[in-house]
């Protein structure tokens, strides 16, 4: 079980206050992500709700108990840190039994569990190696099975990935999504990257200098985010956000348009420009284009088919039904 | 560097410091082995001639020397047992965030920068000497009989005035090598349920094992040569005629130049045979 409740939750360091009060509530078995930029106390929120850091004022609960002054290994969470921290003097075996030798359990039981978590993240025939012996995406998963074996109430993951190449991320991505659907354990997972947040999480939460955005589903953010910010954060590439007098025309101060909600033409459309780059992907073409009068980039996505190039006129026009509209204050009118 | 050119440049230019290295070590090194085959008296008529091992047999034959070979390796030994658990204990405790942290660790490496004679003369006077010095007053605050430390208890006070004398050194490394523990390995071991004293042992202490052995090698070089301390306190007196003291006597007390060398050449052996076993050690640690 592992039902997570943040209650008025506040931290500063000295007189700069990082997290304003905060309230949140992550729901026993959910995967929830915490997305925002760097410096936007996404990872403090982890650390408080680990215990590595103690609240300046508020309380967390943990399955209705108190854990606000819990020492951190009380508290039935483990922690995958971003640079691992992974034992170096240490076997990958004696790395992941790390924390049952701690909790004085006996060896067979130590062992049990350890061949089992080693069978789930295919670590078996690396049990005697050291991590200095390991590539990246296998000390990533040494971290996990050092998590996993203490069967813990929720795991938390601090920025797991960022030290992966871009191949090797995406297969860890699908890896812990696919953990996630094994244990049915509580998972929070801090990222940067809005494409973890969007294929990986049941929940987001979208922060912004300790504040929260907005929380909901991937769909919910992306459908309909609730301000500006959020609008240019979910979503790749970013949302077009387009003011001035063609905002005027649907009564708004500002208005948002996907470049997936956006069609091209050689002939005619509602808005037009210039072609500056054309990003040709194979499955997807997009096209960034210029001189609009609307705005300094105009970016569309096309089929990969589409072929215009530098310096091509072309017509664009938005999905009607799908033009995000936002007031002088940067929120969503509904 | 990769032309020929460039690269007969590079030996020329490195060819006088490394001649010079080598004429250092080599010819002092020659002259002892030479003396050490010679009878070699110069107050006493000088130049007396080849005689073969016979200094090598009278020093190992003489009564002074087992003691010496024992006394030598009891220095060393206490020295660096004091120095690293109490380098340890310190560098852990410097390591804490606290007010005023640069002047105290610029504090605690001053010692290091005492030449060995004075600091050797201020722990004889002003500390250990049995009428005047500070420990004698504070035993006689207690009631006690003062300690003629340098008499009754001479290896603990020479040890304990290396010690002194060494422990900044040792710090310092542990220090360095302390600051370079990556923090989330400790706060994973914090969440993984461990100890303050279970972090300390499994993951400080591994972490450290490097630059222990460091400190072990690079302290024992030079404490095998030790000898203003004693020259200064004891004068070999009370057991504590080290190797290299025994030398000295031979050679300027004696005035046996010859006898001396081959003492001489002794000892580059134990220090010899001291450096490959810990090599060893430090070999090991440095695999990983």
């Amino acid at each position: 079980m592992g039902r997570i409740v943040l209650d008025q939750v506040t931290k500063s360091f000295g007189d700069v206050t990082v997290i304003p009060p905060l309230d949140l509530t992550i729901e026993d078995g959910e995967f929830a992500v915490f997305v925002g930029p760097s410096g936007c106390g996404k990872s403090t929120l982890l650390r408080l709700i680990a215990g590595l850091e103690d609240v300046t004022s508020g309380a967390i609960r943990i399955d209705g108990q108190d854990a606000t002054d819990i020492v951190p290994a009380k508290r039935g969470l483990a922690m995958v840190f971003q640079s691992y921290a992974l034992y170096p003097h240490m076997s990958v075996r004696k790395n992941i039994a790390f924390p049952l030798r701690m909790a004085g359990m006996d060896r067979a039981e130590q062992d049990r569990r350890v061949d089992l978590a080693a069978s789930v993240l295919n670590l078996t025939d690396y049990l005697e190696r050291r991590p200095g012996q390991l590539s990246g995406g296998q000390r990533q998963r040494v971290a996990i099975g050092r998590a996993i074996v203490r069967e813990p109430a929720a795991f938390l993951f601090d920025e797991p990935l960022s030290n992966l190449d871009a191949a090797l991320r995406m297969g860890m991505r699908l890896e812990i999504s696919e953990l996630h659907k094994r244990l049915e354990t509580t998972m929070i997972y801090v990222t940067h990257d809005q494409v973890e947040a969007m294929t990986m999480a049941d929940k987001i939460v979208v922060l912004r200098a300790g504040h929260i955005e907005q929380v909901g589903s991937p769909l919910d953010l992306y459908r309909a985010p609730r301000n500006l910010f959020v609008a240019g954060f979910i979503g790749s590439p970013k949302m077009n956000l387009i003011a001035g007098a063609e905002a005027a025309k649907h009564d708004a101060h500002t208005i948002g348009v996907r470049p997936e909600h956006i069609t091209v033409s050689a002939t005619d459309g509602e808005w037009s420009g210039v072609v500056a780059v054309s990003e040709h992907l194979g499955s997807d073409t997009f096209f960034h284009v210029h001189d609009t009068g609307l705005a300094d980039t105009i970016t569309v996505r096309a089929d990969g088919e589409v072929g215009f190039r530098h310096g091509d006129r072309i017509h664009m026009t938005p999905r009607a039904d799908v033009i995000h509209r936002f007031d002088e204050q940067g929120l969503r009118i509904a | 560097m990769a032309t020929k050119a460039s690269r007969t440049a590079a030996r020329l230019m490195l060819a006088p410091a490394v001649i010079l290295l080598l004429g250092w070590m080599m010819v002092p090194l020659t002259m002892t082995v030479i003396f050490s085959f010679k009878r070699y008296l110069p107050m006493r008529g000088g130049d007396l001639g080849w005689v073969g091992f016979e200094n090598y047999v009278r020093f190992v034959n003489s009564s002074a020397f087992w003691p010496a070979v024992q006394s030598t390796l009891m220095i060393v030994g206490g020295v660096l047992l004091i120095t690293v658990v109490l380098g340890v204990l310190l560098a852990i405790l410097l390591d804490q965030p606290m007010w005023g942290q640069g002047i105290v660790r610029i504090l605690v490496i001053a010692p290091f920068f005492v030449m060995p004679t004075v600091s050797a003369l201020v722990w004889k006077n002003m500390f250990m000497d049995p009428v005047n010095g500070l420990f004698a007053h504070l035993w006689r605050f207690f009631g006690a009989t003062p300690v003629s430390w340098l008499s009754e208890a001479s290896m603990p006070s020479i040890i304990l005035i290396v010690s002194w004398q060494w422990l900044p050194f040792a710090t310092l490394i542990l220090l360095t090598a302390i600051q370079s523990l990556d923090s989330e390995q400790l706060e994973a071991a914090e969440m993984d349920g461990a100890s303050p004293l279970s972090r300390f042992i499994y993951i400080t202490l591994p972490h450290l094992a490097r630059a222990i052995t460091i400190v072990v090698l690079i302290q024992t070089i030079f404490l095998l040569a030790i000898f203003a301390e004693i020259f200064v306190t004891t004068q070999g007196a009370f057991g504590t005629r080290t190797l290299t003291y025994l030398i000295f006597q031979r050679v300027l007390e004696s005035q046996n130049v010859g006898l001396g060398s081959a003492g001489g050449v002794y000892a580059i052996i134990l220090a010899n045979i001291l450096a490959l076993f810990l090599m060893r050690i430090v070999g090991k640690n440095l695999d990983r």
